[in-house]
């Protein structure tokens, strides 16, 4: 299988003439099937259903193989973007779907929870013709999923691709996306890899956090397989820092450790009422439902449902809480946001979904507190409308109460998805790591080595609150710096 | 491939187990306050229980457990030879261990399982240890012979007076604080035997500690779901630990947030 990215070679070169630029820019941009929203509500099956191979042929159909395409500058993990399309263009799906594994580890992932809106689709060229995007996400799913049920369809046993082993042992702490990318990169390189999980589960928030219905676990799982076919070693239940010590790690044997431990800590917003019953964060009720299955047949772990839920939050993480509330049962579902639509940080398809699916949207809306029953069961809240004042530090325009303007509102549910603090674990448990004022570990941002020789760290222990794709950015430089060293020590 | 084996079991009473069980990687890191999340089976629910024991040779960590609700039931139910499907810990912060002088140990019902390791070490540590093990009767008082073993005086209460004094665990308490100078209480036991510790013991100034056990699911501060009021403050029993200064903590809040799934 040819995965070669050059430009020039010859099948590319007649694909590119087969067709006038004219010819590809007046396709229209493909649609992604989607389930009806009155039907999704009800179920927990994925929301966008793939595009057809016609479908995903016609679109990579559109992309021009820029001679300097800026597309990959836009995407953290750098793939080469339009190799991997013109394969798809010539049919060659698997062999598109193998130049995404060269530099990304979980392309059926990234294909659906990247903002391709604001990376590699915000930079082509389509953009300054006033032409909609090359669908690039669109496009890396669909190879993606095509390989996933080709292994399927046709039984085919997954081998560690034929790498020397140098013999070298590295442990990652944390099996969510930065951990599972840098766990890929580096077994391509020829160390053993373990990767060190707190759950029962490997995939961290790909599991415990983003839901089925936008990123079901068949998916998540078939990618882990991949990479335990590679030789990565994974081990749940075991905390680093607790279960075994940085110590322990060395007498083991590693000569290097990557932590990915995520953003653990939900924050609370710190109003009256907030520990009242029927108040919990997104983490919480996301991980009940999404890791530990509450709510479906033979599971044991319960959740609290309610008929009016108000989740607290304008991010990725809200939507996902709150059209989780909709497929619970909830009558109403809202969102509590304290700017307005036009700020809000959640990708526009996921709000675009969530408004198809019928959550309410209380824009300029600040809780301020929360009353209860007499058993301390969360009935109603009361918030603080806003207005936009000056742009703030963000440079978005900042949110000023209104005087006087409070409203009580009943509630029996309130998720509060106001952003995560890095985990502590980690920086508890090695005293001499340097530690930033909000709680992140500090790393070169080249390297992402830290304060230690030999500890290097990404994803949102780092940033304390980004993106997936982000997070498989750090993964990625990590292993490239981390191998660079090595390789160094060893001559 | 489990390897949280069950090397044995003993009834302590008709809903109270005790399980020795193989983790060899838990028995070596954990110290007195540590806790464990557990899961049994494929749809099992993750709950937090505090370590009573372990043995560094055989591996084991010894577990005791009350069968309240389905997945208590479920653990009381397994036997020797079963496993558990999963363990994860040590967790929390480990009790801090230092001589103060005499040590007043308060256990309730089951809390005296996790009570035991910090007896163990407040004894080695050189303090004079009195511990007050307190139950409904007679029969549901556990681990008195372990108890004894490093304590300098062993005090039972019960509420129809079958052992020891009739009486609830809070008078135990003010009789031995009344009779001499104590320097440190430690109260773990059901939340509100622990609120009216930390009331008699306010009373008379004696620093107190207290073990909280609060509804968790990953117990490795993700969810927040064990959030407590400490002197006002916020605070994630499964991080920050599940130890506290009994004086400062909102045991009214704990006691109703307890009841979420009731």
């Amino acid at each position: 299988m040819n995965t070669d990215n050059n430009r020039d070679a010859k099948w590319r070169e007649e694909l590119r003439s087969a067709l006038s630029a004219k010819e590809r820019t007046s396709i229209p941009r493909a649609v992604i099937p989607q389930l009806d929203p009155k039907f999704r509500v009800h179920s927990n099956h994925e929301v966008n259903q793939g595009l057809s191979q016609a479908q995903a042929v016609l679109e990579a159909t559109r992309c021009l193989d820029c001679p300097d395409p800026q597309c990959i500058q836009g995407c953290p993990v750098s793939i080469a973007i339009p190799t991997f399309i013109k394969n798809i263009e010539r049919g060659e799906i698997l062999t598109a779907a193998k130049v995404l594994k060269q530099t990304s580890a979980l392309p059926a992932v990234c294909g659906r929870v990247c903002p391709q809106e604001k990376q590699c689709e915000s930079r082509c060229i389509y953009n300054k013709m006033k032409k909609q995007p090359v669908a690039i996400g669109y496009l890396e799913r669909f190879a993606a999923d095509f390989e996933r049920e080709n292994i399927k369809a046709n039984n085919i046993e997954l081998r560690p691709s034929a790498v020397e082993k140098n013999g070298m042992n590295i442990a990652v702490v944390g099996s969510g996306p930065a951990g599972l990318s840098f766990a890929g990169d580096m077994i391509k390189k020829g160390y053993n890899v373990t990767v060190y999980e707190a759950l029962h589960e490997i995939g961290g928030v790909l599991k415990y956090g983003i839901p089925e219905f936008r990123l079901p676990n068949v998916v998540v799982e078939a990618e882990i397989d991949g990479l335990r076919a590679e030789g990565v070693n994974f081990v749940k239940d075991c905390v680093i820092g607790k279960t075994i010590s940085y110590d322990q790690l060395h007498q083991l044997g590693y000569d290097g450790i990557f932590v990915a431990s995520g953003a653990g800590l939900p924050r609370f917003m710190g109003i009256p009422g907030e520990n009242f019953i029927g108040i919990m964060s997104a983490n919480e009720y996301l991980t009940r439902i999404n890791l530990m299955g509450a709510g479906r047949p033979g599971e044991d772990t319960p959740v609290l449902k309610g008929n009016r839920v108000a989740v607290i939050g304008g991010g990725n993480t809200a939507m996902d809480s709150v059209r989780t509330a909709l497929r619970q049962g909830s009558k109403t579902a809202m969102i509590v946001y304290r700017r307005s639509l036009e700020e809000m940080p959640a990708r526009v398809e996921e709000v675009h979904h969530a408004q198809e699916e019928g959550v309410e949207f209380m824009t300029l809306c600040n809780p301020i507190e929360y009353l209860a029953d007499e058993k301390g069961r969360v009935r109603a809240m009361k918030v603080q409308r806003m207005e936009l004042g000056e742009p703030d530090a963000s440079g978005r325009r900042s949110p000023v109460p209104i005087e006087g303007a409070i409203e009580e509102i009943e509630v029996d549910l309130v998720i509060v998805s106001v952003g995560v603090s890095p985990n502590p674990l980690i920086p508890n448990a090695i005293p001499e790591l340097e530690i930033s004022r909000r709680g992140t570990i500090v790393v070169n941002e080249e390297s992402m080595r830290s304060s230690i020789y030999d500890i290097y760290a990404g994803g949102d222990i780092v940033r304390g609150g980004a993106t997936v794709i982000l997070a498989m950015g750090d993964g990625r430089r990590a292993a490239a710096a981390m191998d660079k060293e090595l390789m160094k020590q060893e001559k | 491939m489990s390897m949280f084996k069950i090397v044995e079991k003993e009834h302590f009473s008709e809903n109270v187990v005790k399980l020795v069980v193989e983790a060899p990687m838990i028995a070596q890191s954990r110290r007195p306050g540590h806790f464990v999340i557990v899961r049994t089976g494929e749809g099992g629910e993750r709950i937090p229980l505090t370590i009573a024991d372990a043995d560094l040779k055989r591996g084991t960590i010894t577990l005791v457990i009350q069968a309240i609700g389905e997945s208590t039931r479920k653990i009381c139910a397994l036997e020797t030879g079963d496993c558990l499907t999963d363990i994860v810990g040590p967790l929390g912060q480990a009790t801090h261990i230092e001589k103060v002088g005499t040590v007043v140990c308060c256990g309730g019902g089951v809390g005296v399982a996790p009570l035991l390791p910090i007896i163990k070490a407040m004894k080695e540590a050189g303090n004079r240890v009195v511990s007050i093990l307190a139950a409904r009767t007679s029969e549901l008082i556990i681990l008195e012979k372990e108890v004894a073993e490093f304590s300098d005086e062993v005090i039972f209460m019960t509420d129809d007076g079958s052992k020891g004094q009739k009486g609830l665990v809070t008078a135990g308490v003010e009789a031995v604080i009344e009779r001499e100078k104590v320097d440190l209480v430690v109260a773990i036991g059901p939340a509100v035997m622990m609120k009216f510790v930390a009331l008699t013991t306010k009373k008379h100034d004696v620093p107190t500690m207290v073990s909280l056990n609060t509804i968790m699911v990953d117990g490795t501060g993700m969810c927040g779901a064990c959030r407590v009021t400490v002197d006002g403050k916020t605070k994630f029993v499964c991080i920050d630990g599940p130890e506290f200064d009994a004086h400062k903590v909102d045991f009214d809040e704990m006691i109703m947030r307890l009841k979420a799934y009731n």
